[in-house]
């Protein structure tokens, strides 16, 4: 509904005699306004001060140099790099397995799937599968992956895990890039003789890449900064890596990660410098919040140039 | 769109024919694409057979009780003459931090969600809906780093408590991490309301706070449920920031300066030093099965509280 065309309470007021009634209205239509923009403020004041906070603290550490070197005495010392590196790793290991599945789920969810119970069972599922807590999917990972598998303690392990924990995120975006493709495109290539996928193939997923490719993009910044389900499947606290090597991991290695690395260094090494943790902080939110804020800068100009 | 180039066109009054490996290329994408499309209950079941089968051994154990487990409060798993299992003070941990949390978080996210949704312009809509996004954005574990080093900090400054770490650390950052999710679905479940209710109650010349009071809470009082039911799951299933705010002792708290421990922190904590297939280990499995159901319960009752609002309009 568009909120502008109604008419401020002040103005509309005067054209009335006011009674007490309608002043007492009146106020209460303003404290409530006031009350919840307070609200709305208190919740974003946190968020400003805490980070600002941290890159304050941060700040002696800050520098190329520390995402360039390798943690050094122990942890103590040094940069991001092997933390950072293997990320990535994680990252695109386990993009590669859940896009594809998720995006292909959200076609099945939007374009194939009648409206039934299995239906339903699917959507329950899909939401139990985001709402189930990140240590459960660490002990499904240790089970499944590294036991029953015999994937071992490694980055595969790892990846799956965080795979299949992630996954929820791309299928609910692709549904709604998928669901916004208006019916009357697809009634109009149906009555051309095309098959349901050639519809697909042709004329939802071309109209719709972009939204999917932001629900990707979103994926990425929820699987680099998860802890827990790395934790007991192929994360370690340390691993030796030589500085500013790019390939410094096996698929079977295990690896370090940038939020473990924050974990470590914050509660289990003593005597670290003391910026260090902070700035370890920063690197991990830069990652996440500038893939997310590409993924939203993404969605936004998608709107404002859609054509329908 | 181009017409198809494979498809040749035949004698006249045949349809042109499509190559016989379109077809069933065609066929076997569509099966791949049922099969993605069930993954989902695949991973739920894999999810609870995998973590039960790991715990199951522990049931039939001699030292292991399930009265004990769900109710002693006695959680000693590495001594070496008693070994009890009682995870009751954990129940009450998780319990605490969680509960702490929502009732912090609820007031302010609904508070926010009506603002966005009702009384502000279309411009600071967009800033505080992007805010409310990256703030969901935050890992973790940044979150119980900042619990660890600000927040213990700014508690024991103001309160005089002995540790930082504690509920009323935990519950703050868990709050705060609660505020986003539970923001944006109660904001969903607002603009759900049909504008029509809207216009009838401004044609009968009510103010917004009105209309928000009188009409739209009633109207979207489920959605609202179900949007803090899932800030209760997160709230519950949250393990880092927990595991880093909260301090480490097992024990019923009896104030909010106390240190507790939660189910999911335990886990965590614990499971790098339990030796592998240990009773130990299947234990932590078995706290991982009651996570997974209570979490499971929460999401089915968010599922059906939904659901309930589709059957009524």
């Amino acid at each position: 509904m568009n909120t502008e065309n109604i008419p401020d309470a002040a103005t509309t007021a005067n054209r009335f005699t006011e009674t007490e009634l309608v002043r007492k209205k009146y106020r209460a239509e303003s404290v409530a306004k006031y009350l919840f923009l307070s609200m709305a403020i208190l919740m974003i004041i946190p968020l400003v001060s805490l980070v600002s906070y941290v890159v304050y603290r941060a700040w002696p550490s800050l520098g190329l140099e520390f995402i360039l070197e390798v943690p050094l005495r122990g942890m103590r010392e040094g940069g991001v790099w092997s933390a950072l590196v293997g990320t990535v790793y994680l990252v695109v290991v386990a993009l590669s397995i859940s896009a594809p599945v998720g995006v292909l789920a959200a076609i099945y969810l939007n374009e194939y799937a009648k409206d039934n119970w299995f239906h339903r069972a699917i959507n329950l599922a899909v939401i139990n599968l985001a709402g189930v807590p990140s240590i459960v999917h660490a002990l499904f990972g240790l089970g499944a992956f590294v036991y029953a598998a015999k994937f071992g303690y490694s980055i595969l392990s790892a990846s799956l895990t965080l795979a299949i924990m992630t996954m929820p995120v791309v299928i609910t975006s692709t549904r709604e890039a998928l669901n916004a493709v208006p019916q009357s495109f697809r009634e109009a290539c149906w009555n051309v003789g095309a098959t349901r996928w050639q519809t697909i193939r042709r004329i939802v997923l071309p109209n719709s890449i972009s939204g999917v490719l932001t629900g990707v993009i979103l994926e990425v910044s929820r699987t680099a900064g998860e802890t827990a389900p790395i934790m007991f499947t192929g994360a370690v606290f340390y691993k030796a890596v030589e500085r500013g090597d790019f390939l410094p991991y096996h698929l079977t290695d295990q690896c370090m990660a940038l939020s473990l690395h924050l974990f470590a260094i914050s509660t289990q090494v003593p005597d670290v410098k003391e910026s260090l943790p902070f700035a370890t902080a920063v690197v991990l939110l830069l990652v996440v919040l500038s893939v997310n804020a590409t993924s939203i800068g993404l969605r936004t100009w998608l709107r404002s140039r859609k054509k329908w | 769109m181009s017409p198809n180039p494979t498809a040749k066109p035949a004698a006249s009054i045949q349809r042109p024919q499509r190559p016989v490996w379109e077809v069933w290329s065609e066929k076997g994408l569509e099966w791949i694409i049922r099969l993605c499309g069930i993954s989902a209950i695949i991973f739920v079941l894999a999810i609870f057979f995998f973590v039960f089968r790991e715990a199951a051994p522990a049931l039939w154990s001699d030292n292991f009780k399930l009265g004990q487990f769900l109710f002693s409060k006695e959680w000693y798993p590495t001594s070496e003459v008693n070994v009890r299992y009682g995870i009751f003070a954990l129940l009450v941990g998780t319990a605490c931090v969680s509960g702490f949390a929502v009732l912090v978080a609820v007031p302010f996210s609904l508070g926010a969600a009506i603002f966005i949704s009702e009384f502000c312009g279309p411009r600071l809509k967009e800033v505080l809906k992007v805010v409310i996004e990256l703030l969901a954005a935050i890992p973790s574990v940044v979150w119980g780093f900042i619990g660890l080093t600000v927040m213990s900090k700014l508690i024991v400054q103001y309160t005089g408590a002995p540790v930082g770490v504690n509920i009323l650390n935990g519950g703050i950052i868990l709050a705060l991490m609660c505020v986003p999710i539970i923001t944006s679905i109660a904001e969903d479940a607002l603009k759900a309301v049909p504008d029509t209710y809207r216009e009838a109650a401004l044609a009968l010349g009510a103010t917004r706070w009105q209309i928000v009071y009188r009409v739209l809470l009633p109207a979207a009082k489920n959605g609202l449920l179900a949007a803090v039911l899932l800030g209760v799951g997160r709230a519950v299933g949250e393990t880092m920031a927990v595991l880093m705010a909260t301090g480490h002792a097992v024990q019923i708290p009896h104030g909010l300066l106390d240190s507790v421990r939660t189910l999911t922190a335990n886990i965590a904590a614990e499971l790098g030093e339990a030796p592998v297939h240990s009773e130990h280990y299947r234990v932590l499995f078995l706290t991982g099965v009651l996570l997974f159901i209570i979490t499971f319960v929460i999401n089915l009752l968010a599922d059906l509280v939904v659901r309930g609002i589709r059957k009524q309009s």
